[in-house]
């Protein structure tokens, strides 16, 4: 059994999906205790997996593989779990599990087959971050595709319908990208399996080294759309404000998907065993893109005057800045990312929740919008004298989440938001990498500055300021949801020190891709 | 014959890409079925271009001179993806005109 334990995670969503097609949409309670099984069961395997990979010892690096049909890896499909893959799994999981509470409580209407596309989604990310070739990342990265469509169109309106049609186009677009280069790269190598390539770049000929090159540029490009890198993700916030909430949340973990396999790739087949003319290949165009994207971001974050909006470019700001930290290719700067990756992706799903839930239910009602700063205006002082004699408990609770969401966003103490990313910015000055690492410095503690700036002004509104702002009626599974994720980025913030060792072990795993070769080829 | 090729993967893709580029979605899709004509050519050719070779089902044949077997699967499965995904594409298409009335890609049209 436990041989298999590495295909449950794609199989398992795969039938589960399957069987609740079968189903119909009509027996909605036997549907949602499948969906629950499933994530709670992911949840588990993911955990079995990542105790499976992380060994005795810290410097022990076990990748499981999984041959599948049992053929040898040079002619067959394998999946690899390294320790990274092992996180990505588990993040997806515990999001997945944390979302469902809001999502079955907002998919009690008919509306089409969510919860199967649901199910789809998960099988495709976890295929994502198992696969160990790069055609199958092809597949598994369609089958995720298809279903964020599903998700995305889910109850459509003109706005949702609108938003929808320019991310699938800019998605096709992109897996057209994604085939050419990987057709490149087979034509030049005659191999698409990832550690077989790690082995035969260095010995790739000079003639044919710039095709290979031109592949990987290309296939990069494909995922730096999927990361959403200025200027490729021009279609984020507004697909992701046009989202349902809960939709939107699962979508926080879309663009680590492009982050994740720009970090696999990246250091697999152009680390720094990949000999002097394919070493760190693209490292400075990831470091520069991503600091790019993160002032766009600020930029929008600052301009942003609804709360969809807004937790979209906190998605640029969190993407860039862990594709400026891939660029510099350094152990201690990787492990600081990878912290970081976790921590923003749990913030931003709770804050697409927070913004699902500070928006009218009805969805044919405009969100109300943030004013636009107005130092003359008397807008936010108006009613300085009456005092509100109670607050309503449900305002409280959102208020109280609102806050430690700003908090882990912004990367202010005491929050684990603050310990991802002293983690992320500390090797950066000690390992004196140069302008490159400094100017990410900046941008990023300014970005963090520019978040306060942000989120407090919204707060101030919502909250504060605006006795207008209508709060509707909580609903339990949204304020279970939204705790979980918070009570995730708490306990994480509490019980940091083993999660980091194992990130601190996972980057070392990363920058050392014999290991990886090791276990696939013996 | 490779220069052949190249020129109907060449004028496919520009093609595609003009039509892509276009503000009616009726443009957009059919720019992206010609984008996946030119990148499937480009897969099946990606193999090195032959002609006459055996298919790897002869077990008599010389293994260098069989046709590469892999570009062949590779391209069939993008085959088919493209297809699913641009039929999926067909659809929002369809629902966009019918909620806006218009088959602008942003929706609103300028001219009356």
């Amino acid at each position: 059994m436990s041989a298999h334990l590495l295909v449950l995670p794609i199989v398992l969503p795969l039938l589960v999906a399957a069987l609740q097609l079968l189903l119909g949409e009509r027996r909605r309670r036997l549907m949602a205790a499948l969906s629950v099984a499933s994530c709670v069961a992911l949840v588990l395997l993911a955990a079995t997996l990542l105790v499976d990979v992380t060994g005795t010892s810290a410097g022990d690096s076990l990748a499981a593989v999984y041959r599948i049909g049992d053929w040898p890896a040079r002619f067959g499909i394998v999946l690899v779990a390294d320790r990274l893959s092992a996180l990505m799994l588990l993040l997806t999981a515990v999001l997945a599990l944390a979302l469902l509470p809001c999502a079955l409580d907002r998919w009690q209407q008919p509306g089409g087959p969510v919860q199967p596309m649901f199910q789809f989604l998960l099988m495709g990310l976890n295929g994502t971050f198992l696969t160990g070739d790069l055609f199958n990342l092809f597949v598994f990265f369609e089958v995720l595709l298809a279903a964020t469509y599903g998700l995305a169109l889910h109850r459509p309106g003109a706005r949702r319908v609108s938003a929808g049609l320019h991310y699938i186009a800019v998605n096709l677009l992109a897996s057209m990208l994604f085939l050419v280069g990987v057709s490149l790269i087979f034509g030049v190598t005659g191999t698409l399996n990832m550690a077989a390539l790690a082995r035969l770049i260095p010995t790739v000929p000079d003639n044919t080294r710039a095709l290979l090159h031109a592949g990987a540029a290309i296939l990069g490009t494909a995922f730096l759309v999927k990361a959403a890198m200025w200027p490729l993700g021009f279609w984020l916030p507004r697909t992701y404000a046009a989202a349902t909430a809960p939709v939107a949340a699962m979508f926080a973990i879309m663009t680590k998907v492009g982050v994740y396999v720009l970090l696999r790739l990246g250091l697999l087949l152009f680390g720094s065993d990949a000999g002097p003319a394919s070493a760190h290949f693209g490292d400075t165009w990831l470091l520069w893109g991503g600091m790019a994207t993160v002032a766009v971001g600020v930029a929008g974050m600052l301009g942003a005057r609804d709360l969809g909006k807004l937790a979209g470019y906190n998605v640029l700001i969190s993407s860039g800045t862990l594709l400026g930290a891939i660029g510099l290719q350094q152990p201690a700067v990787t492990a600081g990312a990878l912290a970081y990756l976790v921590i923003s992706t749990l913030a931003i799903a709770a804050f697409f929740l927070l913004a699902g839930m500070l928006a009218p239910h009805d969805e044919a009602e405009a969100a109300p919008l943030l004013e636009p700063y107005d130092p003359a205006g008397e807008a936010l002082y108006a009613d300085e004298d009456e005092n509100r004699a109670t607050l309503p408990a449900p305002v409280a609770l959102l208020g109280m989440c609102f806050l430690a969401c700003a908090l882990v966003l912004a990367g202010l103490p005491p929050l684990s938001g603050f310990l991802a990313k002293f983690a992320l910015l500390a090797p950066m000055l000690e390992t004196g990498a140069g302008r490159g690492a400094i100017a990410l410095f900046t941008l990023v503690v300014v970005a963090g500055f520019c978040t306060v700036v942000a989120m407090c002004r919204t707060g101030i509104q919502i909250f504060w300021a605006d006795e207008d702002w209508t709060f509707p009626a909580i609903r339990l599974g949204e304020a279970v949801s939204v705790l979980i994720l918070l009570g995730s980025c708490l306990a994480l913030s509490i019980w940091a020190d083993t999660p980091l060792r194992y990130l601190a072990a996972t980057a070392e795993q990363l920058h050392a891709p014999a290991h990886y070769i090791r276990a696939v080829f013996p | 014959m490779e220069a052949v090729l190249a020129l109907a993967i060449g004028v496919l893709a520009a093609s595609g890409v003009w039509l892509l580029l276009r503000p009616r979605t009726f443009q957009v899709i059919i720019g992206l079925t010609l984008i996946s004509y030119a990148v499937n050519l480009f897969i099946f050719c990606i193999g090195g271009l032959r002609t006459g070779a055996d298919p790897v089902l002869r077990g008599d044949a010389d293994i260098s001179q069989y046709a590469d077997p892999l570009p062949q699967a590779l391209v069939l499965t993008a085959i088919v993806i493209s297809f699913a995904t641009t039929a999926l594409f067909l659809v929002v298409l369809l629902a966009s005109r019918g909620l806006t009335g218009n088959d602008h890609v942003d929706g609103e049209d300028g001219t009356p």
